[in-house]
This record gives structure tokens, sequence and C-alpha cells, in this order.
């Protein structure tokens, strides 16, 4: 195991997160490593056959490509036995937190509104991307400020959030729409949208508030080594918010 | 032997950026009568012969189609 440059805030409470590993999975280990390494965290990896959740604080579905995206990306890791425990786990109002193939899975089995289509440039991105934070009263976005701008990597080929108006309209007006994609100035154009999703949308919650989904990669960018460290006060968000 | 042959493709509200690209390479190679293009996945299924047409929407209902963004259409024949 490396060393760690940063240490976790003196501060921190430690909760147990579930990460859960589907067949096809490849960032769960960095998900673990930012948890338990740099944020001190009692990080362990939940294998998707998994059907106990009960031990754990909170869970966290991690980036991948989980059964090859076959299908579509996520259609089939929604049956895997540990997505019914991981619904009991989310209606007992615990945080989820789906990253990147992650947020897939949410959206296939149906814990987030929405649906992902392939990039609008039909091109895999693999890049920085600037996110705005548009609801800081969120339990997973409040160590942000309101309007404040994130520097995070993406890389994912399926990533074009859609909703339809009206549904959209109504996750708007509940402030379920979490972070956008914007300039390093906090403007939504279409240069700084990475995959054509609708009104930017880069991360949304569920209604109650303890789901969230982002395609961005939040433990790709929480040690500065790494080039950012932004991405640490989402999970430092959920541990203030849930412990 | 009873066979499924099920189209998917992209509700007409959902925006097909795959089609026009398509049509815009088929544009540059010179076929211009193309006025749009609708992709779409294919998939066929070899039943067993109790299988019905219902069993195979609900097939497409819970994992083969996604409703949010998807339409389906099933068609049931009998070959080989």
């Amino acid at each position: 195991m490396a060393t760690t440059l940063e240490s976790p805030s003196p501060r921190l409470a430690v909760l147990r997160w579930g990460v859960v590993t589907f067949p096809g999975s490849n960032c769960d280990l960095d998900t673990v490593h930012v948890l338990g390494q740099v944020l001190g965290q009692d990080a362990q990896i939940v294998w998707h056959e998994e059907t106990q959740l009960s031990g754990f604080d909170a869970l966290v579905l991690p980036g991948g490509f989980a059964h090859g995206d076959y299908l579509r990306a996520g259609a089939v890791a929604r049956f895997s036995p540990v997505m019914d425990a991981a619904r009991d786990f989310a209606e007992s109002g615990k945080p989820v937190l789906g990253i990147c193939n992650g947020f897939q899975v949410l959206l296939e089995a149906g814990f987030l509104p929405g649906a992902m289509r392939r990039n609008h440039s039909q091109n895999f991105v693999c890049d920085w991307t600037h996110l705005r934070v548009e609801n800081a009263g969120s339990p997973f976005l409040n160590r942000y400020s309101a309007g404040e701008v994130l520097r995070i990597p993406v890389a994912h080929g399926e990533g074009n959030y859609f909703a339809e108006p009206d549904v959209l309209a109504e996750m708007e007006r509940n402030g379920q729409v979490l972070l956008r994609y914007c300039t390093a100035s906090g403007e939504l154009t279409d240069a700084a949208n990475p995959n054509g999703s609708v009104g930017s949308v880069a991360g949304i919650s569920n209604a109650r508030g303890n789901v969230m989904g982002l395609m961005p990669h939040p433990e790709r960018a929480s040690e500065r080594l790494l080039g950012s460290d932004d991405g640490a006060r989402l999970f430092e968000s959920v541990i203030r918010s849930f412990s | 032997m009873p066979k499924a042959k099920i189209t998917i493709s992209l509700k007409p509200t959902v925006l097909d950026a795959q089609g026009t690209v398509v049509q815009n390479a088929l544009r540059s190679l010179g076929f211009d009568t193309v006025e749009g293009v609708h992709m779409g996945k294919y998939i066929e299924l070899d039943l067993a012969p109790g299988a019905d047409e219902a069993q195979v929407t609900e097939m497409c209902r819970q994992l083969l189609a996604n409703p949010v963004i998807e339409q389906y259409s099933i068609a049931i024949v009998n070959e080989g």
C-alpha cells in the first residue's frame, strides 16, 4: 500500500462503507483506497452476490464495466442479488452513492429517474471536467458552497443523461439536480458538456435525497497528487450527514 | 421452433445522435437520398414450444429494453 501524503481531517467520524464489486467493476479498489487510506474510514469490498448489508452505514456502487456493459450499461448488474439488499438499504434512508457505472446501475434499477444514452459525440471521453454545485443542501454536497466549481475527471462512453422534460422539471423543483458540467468560471455551455446530457446534468439524487448518482469520478480527485482533491469533500459530506 | 424477433429502438422523442452520424457518413459517400437514419438493436430468441408473446413482452419490459428511452416490437415466427 502506498503511503498517503495527506492525513484525514482529525474530526471526521468513521462510517462503515461497503463498496460493491460486480463482475467487471474496476474502480472499486480506488474507492476503497480513498475512503480507507485518505479519509480514515472503515471501507470494505462487497461482492455482488452478498445479500446482507445491515453492517454498513453507507454503500457505494463504483465505476467500471459491470457485465461488460452488455445490452446496456448496468442492465444486467441491476439484477445482482446485492441490489435487493441495496433497495432495502436505500429505503431505510441510508446513503447510496453510484459513481459512473454505479450511476448507470442505479438508473437501470430504478433507484434514480431517467436513463443514460451513448455520449452525443459517439466517442468515449476521458478528460477533466468542471462541475458546478447546484444543491449545496444535499447530504452529498454540504461540504461545498452553492455554485462552487469543482475539477473532477470523467471517463465514460455512455454518460449522456436523459430524462423527459416534465421529469427533469420536477427534479429541478425538488433540488434533485446536484451537479452540472460547466466552464472553469461556472457557465453552462455545450463545449463544457462532455456527453450531451440534458441540462448539462452530471449528478442527481432521488426525491428523498439519500441516493446520488454522478458520472464524474470523485475518487480520482481526492488526493492533490493526482491533480485535484475537489472530490474528497463529497465523501466528507456523506460522513458529516450520516454520522 | 418458435422464434421471437425483437427490434428495439429509441423512442421518437429521444435524439438519435448515432443515426445522424451514420446519415452524414452515407451522405459523404454520395448517398444523398437518405432522409433519416434510425439505429436500433435486433434480438432473436429461440423459444421452447410453450413460450408465448406475453412472456416475451415481459422480457422486453424487464430487461431487453429500457422503457425510459426505448420502444420495442415483437414478432413471433415459426422457423426451422
